[in-house]
């Protein structure tokens, strides 16, 4: 049993059935998921989650689906790090990294399709669909093979080999559209509409962006149960950045936490980013973009939640960075050099759109600061190639090793 | 009959032209504006055309030709 109730429209609030709807009849806005918030209170407690499993589902009372029917494949409750090193680099005392890169496809989507997946099994889909440059299309085939669903997965006819295996190995069946960006999206939005299949983000969108509320859960809870002060997330359908704040919204309204007052910085690569320049221009109403980034995760030109983004923006007080790709990949080597923890792209957007926000003093040295980092580097490694430090290559003798470290460290000793 | 939602983003050089006028009038095309947010830069408007989709596809094309980006109201499906 769920605690969800309705889809309420985010415009109107017209009430709608629990079903697979994702726009308002009447006005087009978009359908949000309300929920039973008395019946949470009563059933929720710090201890009931603790003693949940070690998964997003120990968030179960929160979530718009039949728990006990779970697609699970270990998506959540992933380490929040006390980054000291970055910290020390950036100039934060207090900075977090909520670490997504571990999940079981390597990005934070494993979250919002656990929920869409486990959502339209109940409700009698038997295919699960998407279209995607990478992360996406991993998770839903990861998540059908799991759910014994048929998963049929859109991607761009060019997308690089490790991308197109990351899903072709889960056994989706696979489809390579010809043609650039824009074309990919516009065919996908009208199969969407034209197959009755359970598209993850579009017509079980209200189900699947609820997925995202467990990063603010978690970490609100690994934080020994209190909000952050400030968080920095990527920006590309913005529909994380805002659920992130509605998960700890969410915890406050159950009583678990006090009321947060976090502030929601956002992180853009400058190659796609209609919310930070919009944001710059002081406006409430972005221009699509033609992305051009290496960010190709977050390369999201007409954000379907970028005009709610923006009011977040405004109304915690936040700000919203972009980064050139010189920068993106900079960002990528400091969080792996100072951490240990090796991010695609979007985390190299957010680790320079820290570093800016912070330079620009729009993120405090003592604020409690938590940076979201969404995918794992191994999926993005192009971008890395000629600009990490090479190999030594030696002949199998001490001297040779001698010969070539010398060569790095001229003042070290070498015995 | 195809029905289809689409979101107009018009260029500050577009916003004093009628094009949403214009497009009922070269094309057998019936257009419904849903919502819009328009000012002296830049302009948007949610429309739902309705008309052979063939002909729906037409007046898509010749809008477009005319410097008006054309999206899906539910934003970019295709994501990373």
């Amino acid at each position: 049993m769920s605690n969800a109730k309705s889809l309420r429209c985010r415009e109107c609030h017209r009430e709608y059935p629990l079903a697979a709807l994702h726009v308002c009849e009447f006005c087009f806005g978009p359908l949000e998921v309300a929920y039973d918030y008395d019946a949470i209170r009563r059933s929720v407690s710090r201890t009931t989650v603790a003693n949940g499993p070690a998964s997003l589902w120990r968030y179960r009372d929160f979530l718009p689906c039949d728990p006990d029917a779970a697609v699970d494949i270990g998506a959540g409750f992933t380490p929040l790090i006390h980054a000291r090193n970055l910290g020390k680099a950036l100039g934060l005392r207090r900075l977090y990294i909520k670490n997504d890169t571990v999940n079981p496809t390597w990005s934070f989507k494993d979250r919002v399709v656990a929920v869409a997946s486990t959502r339209a099994r109940e409700l009698g889909f038997t295919r699960l669909a998407c279209a995607s440059t990478g992360n996406l299309a991993n998770s839903v085939s990861a998540h059908a093979a799991a759910a014994a669903m048929e998963a049929v997965v859109f991607i761009p006819h060019d997308l690089e080999a490790n991308k197109v295996l990351g899903s072709s190995v889960y056994g989706p069946t696979l489809v390579k559209v010809r043609g650039n960006y824009d074309a990919v999206n516009r065919l996908c939005a009208e199969l969407a509409g034209a197959y009755g299949w359970a598209f993850v983000n579009v017509n079980v969108r209200p189900y699947y962006s609820e997925g995202s509320k467990t990063l603010g859960f978690e970490v609100a809870e690994q934080l020994g149960w209190r909000a952050p002060d400030h968080c920095v997330v990527p920006i590309a359908s913005g529909s994380l950045f805002v659920k992130i704040r509605k998960g700890l919204d969410e915890l406050a309204q159950a009583g678990l936490i006090d009321e947060p007052k976090t502030r929601m910085s956002g992180a853009q690569a400058a190659g796609c980013s209609p919310v930070a320049t919009a944001w710059a221009e002081g406006s409430m109403n972005f221009r699509p973009q033609r992305p051009n980034t290496i960010a190709k995760s977050l390369a999201i030109g007409n954000p379907a939640d970028g005009y709610y983004s923006l009011v977040q923006l405004r109304d915690t007080d936040g700000a919203c960075a972009s980064v050139t790709d010189d920068e993106i990949v900079a960002g990528m080597k400091l969080l792996a050099e100072t951490e240990g923890v090796f991010a695609e792209t979007a985390g190299g957007v957010t680790v320079a759109s820290l570093r800016q926000l912070t330079a620009a003093g729009h993120i405090q040295p003592d604020e409690l600061t938590v940076a979201f980092i969404t995918g794992a580097g191994f999926k993005t490694v192009e971008p890395l190639e000629g600009a990490l430090r090479p190999a030594l290559e030696i002949d199998p003798t001490v001297e040779s090793f001698q010969d070539a470290y010398r060569t790095l460290q001229p003042t070290e000793a070498v015995a | 009959m195809a029905v289809r939602r689409v979101r107009f983003t018009f260029p500050q050089e577009l916003i004093k032209e009628p094009i949403i006028y214009l497009l009922g009038h070269e094309f057998r095309v019936v257009t419904n504006v849903r919502m819009a947010d328009v000012d002296e830069t830049t302009g948007w408007v949610v429309l739902e055309l309705q008309g052979d989709a063939a002909e729906i596809d037409r007046s898509l094309a010749w809008a477009q030709a005319r410097g008006v980006r054309i999206d899906p109201v539910i934003g970019d499906v295709l994501e990373g």
